[in-house]
């Protein structure tokens, strides 16, 4: 894969995740939906193990919500890529 | 379908830690041996664009939305094991930074989603391919890679005593049925469009 190709990807991927993201369906997924309709989705209502910078892909502290989650798709795009793309130089250094 | 905590007990997560760094393991170490220099990049793209569509939740039915998991598109393109290592690297992120996924669950979601999604949905295709061509090979190994997903995702839920196996088995596979639909749509048009653009990306 040449760096045009490269780059072309990348840039797909970010114009997903900046253009589209904030207008994905708000609906739960599979999962969440089973947990609701079975009544089980009290039980993931525990405080995570971790606290996460950027809880469930909305950057903090921005007013506008389709804003705050184009900022985090931006950003999460671009920590897949580089952790990819590191570990693959990493693994055939 | 990344379990959050809460889900699963410890005595249905931890074995599926070991699973997955075990895994993992093995998982790198065949990287290093087969993925070639000029897939590298592809690693960067691959991961950044399954995590960027796997944001875009599609409607699906009854206020229910699906997302694309990827594990067959990575496999298709990086072979089964950079496969599972890109959809992996997708899952860790997604859990410590997004709070997407639980830390005690990433074990089980890795197991469902890279391992299953990915490597399983990889000899899924791989065993199609020669028989049906490979459009078609693509897209069924697609919807049933989620299905054995959310199949696998029910199954350590019935064990944790979170819902019961006969309730919450079929509820899981039947919406996942109809999302693994949109899994094997987006996946084809993908693949199609490489196909087109660069041939030679595909994994052989």
């Amino acid at each position: 894969m040449d760096k045009n190709m490269f780059l072309v990807g990348l840039l797909i991927a970010l114009l997903l995740a900046i253009f589209l993201s904030p207008f994905a369906s708000p609906w739960p997924d599979g999962l969440e939906k089973v947990a609701e309709n079975k009544g089980f989705i009290n039980l993931g209502e525990v405080q995570p193990v971790i606290t996460s910078p950027i809880p469930d892909y909305v950057w903090p502290g921005i007013k506008s919500e389709r804003l705050a989650t184009s900022v985090a798709g931006l950003v999460g795009t671009l920590i897949l890529c580089g952790s990819g793309l590191g570990l693959g130089y990493f693994l055939k250094k | 379908m990344h379990i959050p905590d809460g889900f699963l007990t410890p005595q249905v997560f931890l074995p599926f830690w070991v699973v997955a760094v075990g895994g993992l393991g093995y998982a790198l170490k065949k990287t290093k041996q087969i993925l070639k220099e000029k897939a590298v990049p592809l690693m960067g793209v691959a991961a950044a664009f399954i995590f960027a569509a796997q944001m875009l939740n599609f409607p699906v039915i009854g206020g229910t939305s699906g997302h694309l998991l990827g594990g067959v598109l990575a496999a298709v393109l990086l072979g089964p094991y950079a496969g599972v290592i890109v959809i992996s690297l997708v899952l860790i992120v997604q859990c410590l930074v997004f709070q997407d996924g639980g830390l005690t669950t990433l074990g089980a979601n890795i197991f469902n989603m890279a391992f299953l999604g990915a490597m399983g949905g990889y000899f899924i295709y791989n065993f199609l391919k020669k028989r049906v061509g490979l459009a078609l090979s693509v897209g069924m190994a697609s919807w049933f890679s989620v299905v054995v997903a959310a199949s696998a995702c029910a199954i350590e839920l019935a064990l944790s005593g979170t819902s019961p196996f006969r309730i919450v088995l079929p509820a899981m596979v039947g919406i996942h049925m109809l999302i693994g639909i949109g899994e094997a749509i987006i996946t084809c048009l993908v693949i199609s469009f490489v196909l087109k653009v660069r041939p030679d990306l595909i994994y052989k």
